[in-house]
């Protein structure tokens, strides 16, 4: 069986995002990244299912420029088999990032792909359910449980929804897309990041997957959200529920 | 001119309130780009949800109805939307942010070809471009963009866009057929574990109480989170710790992959303002946050702050709303 699993390099979730004066970008002097935490809860549910089954590959895959294999060798070194890094240089929205998807989908012919539902950096939470329309085949988004049944030709899956948890039943291959607590994704090891050196990490260019895709979403400019005002500290309850009714008139 | 689609929003029998804001969006773009909208409601025996809708000014109300749409399952939705989009010539579909939106949305906006802007808060005509804003980076950016291509897909806060007006003229409800042979089948519904609380939506309540890692077990969360609630009259919410920890159900999570609220109110018990939870509730009016903590960081968005056990201050101020 193999298993797909794309990764984004994201700036670390702890990172106080600032906007650059000039409203251009965001200002990563200095930021650390990461695998983007969706992504790592992903793999990790693939690298359990290979523990479980054996007999399995998982292929992590990402998307962007050279900095990204900093990525892809925290997959390769958390248990990831293969890594494949598609050369991009350009911001790919959601729909693009889907397409390069189809293609290497194609290219890999995975049992099903797992990845992230949403990067912390877009919070767009539209590229697994992209994918698995261009591929026209099934999806189960937001997973917090997932069990292969019918001889791993489905996928039982448990879905955070606004109205509880909600149990779908999939065919593979589909595209499944990891919420937060599917698991706790295993921290790399020495050993680990010792045997993700020798590991196969190929590079691929667009043009090598017959792809020319632009981004149909041009970011015009970026601002902080409107500061609110500063606070005040209280010392009872009673003050709290005066300012509550007299100064705000909330209650 | 703009011809646009809203989706609607609803569950166990009643619409959601998000839609309103959906087509309060479209209210907007119709008044600066000129045209029209239609509302979708999908489902089974949703003829009830349609009538709701019909003071809203839509060109047409549609009802795709049947029973293989009883469940909001992804594949047979997105077809759904699609189907119409296209036989509509919709440019522009538009949802209220949610789990819902956002599962079915993506897939129907590929199925066309058709890019797609999530958590958008505000939308305006200039040059004979839609330009648009959204949220990004948890809350911390704001990016303005456009959108190419013929149909575009949006979801939008819902705290973004106010009340739409109703009209004096009814839309008409007009039944779209179900070829239910024609719907994909790779997704089967096994139901949904829902705790009916008796308590408002977090989404859709003036005030909200939320409670998190001070509060030690689900007994204490019903008793000092909820009973504070029920004092203002208020829904409950939970910070990401207490759902992990089994304590709240995670209907319950305020944050950025959880709810996202703006009530007039949100009481902060016990909670230390990660970013990912002040994605959540940034957008509220007014904040109280009562923490341990004299340094946490929910304190730097919060309008009023008492440092405190919330153990002791929570029944005092339930005590005390209650005089």
């Amino acid at each position: 069986m193999k298993i797909l699993v794309p990764l984004k390099r994201v700036p670390d979730p702890d990172t106080r995002i600032r906007v650059k004066p000039d409203g251009s970008a965001v200002d990563l002097d200095g930021v650390k990244f990461a695998v983007n935490p969706f992504d790592s809860i992903a793999l990790e549910e693939a690298l359990r299912i290979k523990e479980k089954l054996g007999e399995t590959e998982v292929v992590v895959v990402t998307i962007g420029g050279q900095e990204c294999v900093e990525q892809l060798r925290v997959g390769l070194a958390m248990g990831a088999d293969r890594a494949l890094l598609i050369r991009s240089t350009d911001g790919l929205d959601a729909l693009a990032i889907a397409k390069v998807l189809v293609a290497v989908y194609r290219r890999e012919q995975p049992a099903f792909v797992l990845m992230g539902k949403q990067a912390i950096d877009d919070d767009s939470n539209q590229v697994g359910q992209m994918l698995a329309a261009l591929l026209g085949i099934g999806q189960a988004t937001f997973v917090s449980k997932l069990e292969l049944t019918a001889n791993n030709s489905k996928a039982r899956c448990g879905r955070e929804t606004d109205g509880g948890i909600e149990t779908v039943t999939v065919k593979l291959p589909a595209i499944i897309t990891s919420d937060l607590r599917l698991n706790e994704p295993r921290y790399v090891s020495l050993p680990g990041i010792m045997k993700a050196k020798k590991k196969p990490l190929e590079e691929v260019g667009m043009a090598d997957l017959g792809l020319t895709i632009t981004s149909r979403t041009q970011v015009l400019k970026l601002e902080p959200p409107v500061r609110r005002k500063a606070g005040v500290r209280v010392k009872t309850v009673d003050e709290l529920l005066e300012k509550l009714k007299n100064d705000v008139k909330v209650l | 001119m703009a011809n646009l689609l809203v989706i609607a929003e609803h569950d166990l029998g009643h619409l959601k309130q998000a839609t309103l804001a959906a087509v309060a969006c479209a209210h907007k773009l119709v008044a600066e780009a000129g045209g029209s909208f239609d509302i979708l409601v999908i489902g089974q025996n949703v003829g009830g949800i349609a009538e709701v809708l019909r003071p809203y000014g839509a060109a047409t109300v549609m009802v795709a109805d049947d029973a293989q749409l009883q469940h909001p399952v992804g594949d047979k939705y997105a077809q759904v939307i699609a189907d119409v989009a296209r036989q509509r010539e919709t440019t522009m579909v538009i949802g209220a942010a949610s789990t819902f939106s956002k599962d079915i949305l993506p897939r129907a906006a590929a199925l066309l070809d058709a890019g797609m802007l999530s958590d958008v808060i505000d939308v305006h005509l200039a040059g004979g471009d839609f330009i648009f804003k959204r949220i990004m980076f948890a809350g911390n950016v704001i990016a303005t963009v456009k959108l190419d291509g013929a149909v575009k897909f949006l979801t939008v806060r819902a705290a973004a866009f106010a009340q739409p007006q109703k009209v004096a003229d009814c839309s008409p409800v007009l039944v779209i057929p179900i070829d239910a042979g024609r719907l994909p089948a790779f997704i089967e519904y096994g139901g949904r574990e829902a705790k009916v609380t008796g308590r408002p939506d977090p989404t859709e309540a003036r005030v909200v109480v939320s409670g998190g890692r001070a509060i030690r077990n689900a007994e204490d969360f019903e008793r000092l989170v909820g009973g504070l609630a029920d004092a203002l009259g208020g829904a409950v919410g939970s910070s990401r710790a207490l759902v992990d920890a089994g304590i709240t159900p995670n209907s319950l999570q305020v944050g950025q992959t959880g709810k996202i609220v703006a009530p007039d109110l949100y009481v902060a018990v016990g909670i230390s303002g990660a970013i990912q939870h002040l994605a959540g509730m940034k957008d509220t009016k007014v904040i109280v946050a009562i923490n341990k903590d004299p340094e946490a960081p929910i304190f730097e968005v919060a309008d009023f702050g008492l440092v405190g056990d919330v153990y002791q201050i929570v029944p005092e101020l339930v005590a005390a709303l209650k005089k």
